[in-house]
């Protein structure tokens, strides 16, 4: 009998790159089901031409960068980023713009900055941020969320996404776009005025089981720990703070609370995007000011802005911070008395 | 300084030390008038211009400015010719120069201009200062045109459209249209396509020089493989 001892940690390491991201994948589910229950097949299409764009650059930057392509390919970060961006994209896009955000996310963001874990800023916001400023009409062109039912047929689908043939009769305003659209009505006039809003009037149709779904899909992560609870919290509790502070019951067009919450891209934001490990701040306490700074400027940004949402300009615009609140959060290390700032000198 | 190498000056300036490329000088006026062909090759002739004869006058008065007072000497140099190249923009070309507006005039803050005057026009007899000048200058604006062209034609889906405003009736027809209906890239036209196309050009720059760099390392080796074959060594005898 042979008694081999082993030194700490006795604990194994379940997770590898590759489980986190697949989870992380899964858990988008509950959404994704949402958004192809209310706005159809032309989901599935965008998701699908990402998931395709984004691993045959992968594979491309990787052969021209000289890596192991099948390694670096199956950690499946790249899966992860092409759904979060076909998420975010508005369904049954033309595929020249799915494809030009997949280079933006894939081979600028990420590669070129050395692939994963060096990569600044969140590929996929990155992706969505230059379409946005670069395709503005293309991109703030939402379909209306009827239903799978109602929603355009595949072939209408194909059309528009290969063929640039426009959906006319299909298009509406997000819920966050007539809010913005209609300054100067007071709340009970956008709800009654803007067709969204008929079947539901808490966050727009659709919209807020969309939201809904993102939420569970983010809960089941926090149980999985794929991620603290920190940065999601603080932004959430801001942005919860911040509108109700400035709702003033209605007689002007701030949106109310849960219309801040559950429409746009908010629980997409809180749980998928701004909970990225690389380009998020480390510490928890960095989390949650960076979580914070992200919910407070997500409301600035909608509330006294010109666009509708802002996930994606608030979490590039912290990504930048990231570094900086890590400076000033570093945690007390054990066996010293205080924290010290990450430069700084220790006296031996 | 009789032995002065011109094909060095013409290497220097158009490869090897490109100001835009390399020196990374004269930032500001590359990243923000790039924006189309005709901009980019406005301000790049305004630029030899005013490059060349400050590198002529400053080479020529080179003996008589002491070390003091060059500096203040040389700006004034440069800030002349640039309202020399201003006046005459606004006389022959209004409508670029309404365009282009301030970036004539801050030709006196290109470093490029500047940094040439004090490194190699004071220290060089008049020829090769005014060849420097023209290479150095070829160097920026070939760079500079090429910028614009690829963010007109990424960003409006055009190619040397509105040439008209510096090149007179001559230039009207030449925009090329790549088709119909382009969506227009618009991040190519703001300020981040310029910065993007710069480094993609300064990137495309080091892989054909380190490409270079490697095949004549290659070919060191093999004649030096070649003249030692006799030497005996330890390990593999081929």
């Amino acid at each position: 009998m042979s008694f081999i001892s082993q030194s700490s940690p006795h604990a194994h390491a379940t997770n590898s790159t590759q489980k986190v991201m697949l989870t992380v994948a899964a858990a988008t589910t509950p959404g994704f089901i949402a958004l192809v229950y209310f706005f159809g097949v032309g989901v599935i299409i965008n998701l699908a031409l990402a998931i395709i764009f984004s691993l045959a650059l992968e594979a491309l930057v990787l052969y021209l960068r000289k890596r192991p392509i099948k390694f670096y390919l199956s950690d499946c970060s790249a899966l992860v980023t092409a759904i979060l961006l076909g998420l975010a994209l508005p369904p049954y896009s033309p595929w020249w713009l799915i494809f030009v955000g997949c280079i933006f996310s894939i081979v600028v963001a990420k590669q070129l900055y050395g692939g994963l874990g060096f990569n600044p800023f969140n590929p996929a916001m990155i992706g969505y941020v230059v379409l946005l400023i670069s395709f503005p009409v293309n991109m703030t062109l939402w379909t209306a969320p009827v239903g799978f039912a109602n929603a355009p047929s595949l072939a209408e689908a194909f059309s528009s996404v290969f063929l640039n043939a426009p959906l006319d009769g299909y298009t509406g305003a997000t819920p966050l776009d007539a809010f913005k659209q209609s300054q100067g009505e007071t709340v009970a006039e956008i709800y009654q005025n803007e067709s969204i809003f008929s079947d539901a009037v808490i966050a727009g149709a659709g919209w807020e089981w969309v939201n809904l779904g993102f939420l569970l899909g983010g809960l089941f992560l926090l149980w999985r720990k794929i991620f603290s609870w920190h940065a999601p919290v603080a932004m959430l509790v801001t942005l919860t703070v911040c509108s109700f502070l400035f709702y003033n019951g209605g007689s002007d067009s701030g949106a109310p609370v849960l219309t801040h919450l559950l429409s746009g891209a908010t629980m997409l934001g809180a749980f998928f995007i701004i909970t990225d490990p690389v380009s998020s701040a480390v510490s928890q306490k960095g989390r949650l000011i960076f979580g914070a700074c992200i919910g407070l400027l997500v409301f600035m940004i909608r509330h006294f802005g010109n666009y509708p949402d802002a996930i994606a300009f608030a979490v590039l615009l912290m990504n930048f911070a990231a570094p900086f609140i890590d400076y000033y959060t570093l945690p007390r290390s054990y066996g010293h008395n205080k924290s010290r700032r990450a430069t700084e000198k220790v006296d031996v | 300084m009789s032995d002065v190498n011109y094909k060095e000056i013409v290497h220097n300036g158009l490869w090897k030390n490109n100001p835009a490329l390399v020196q990374l000088l004269g930032l500001c006026p590359l990243l923000a008038v790039s924006g189309s062909v005709v901009n980019a090759l406005g301000l790049s002739i305004a630029t030899i211009v005013v490059l060349v004869g400050s590198n002529l006058s400053v080479s020529l008065i080179r003996n008589a400015v002491t070390d003091a007072i060059k500096l203040p000497a040389f700006v004034m140099i440069i800030a002349s010719f640039t309202t020399c190249a201003e006046l005459l923009m606004r006389a022959f070309t209004y409508e670029l120069y309404q365009i282009l507006g301030l970036f004539i005039a801050l030709i006196v803050t290109n470093c490029a201009i500047l940094g040439r005057a004090d490194a190699f026009a004071c220290k060089n007899k008049p020829v090769p200062a005014v060849i420097d000048g023209i290479m150095m200058g070829f160097g920026f604006s070939v760079v500079l045109v090429i910028v614009g062209a690829i963010r007109e034609l990424l960003g409006n889906g055009t190619l040397f459209a509105d040439m008209h405003l510096l090149l007179g009736e001559f230039g009207r027809g030449w925009t090329l249209q790549l088709s119909e209906n382009y969506p227009g890239f618009l991040v190519a036209v703001l300020p981040p396509g310029a910065f993007l196309v710069t480094g993609f050009l300064i990137a495309l720059k080091n892989i054909i020089d380190s490409e270079l760099q490697r095949r004549e390392k290659l070919r060191q080796t093999q004649e030096t493989e070649a003249v030692s074959r006799r030497v005996r060594t330890t390990g593999n005898i081929t």
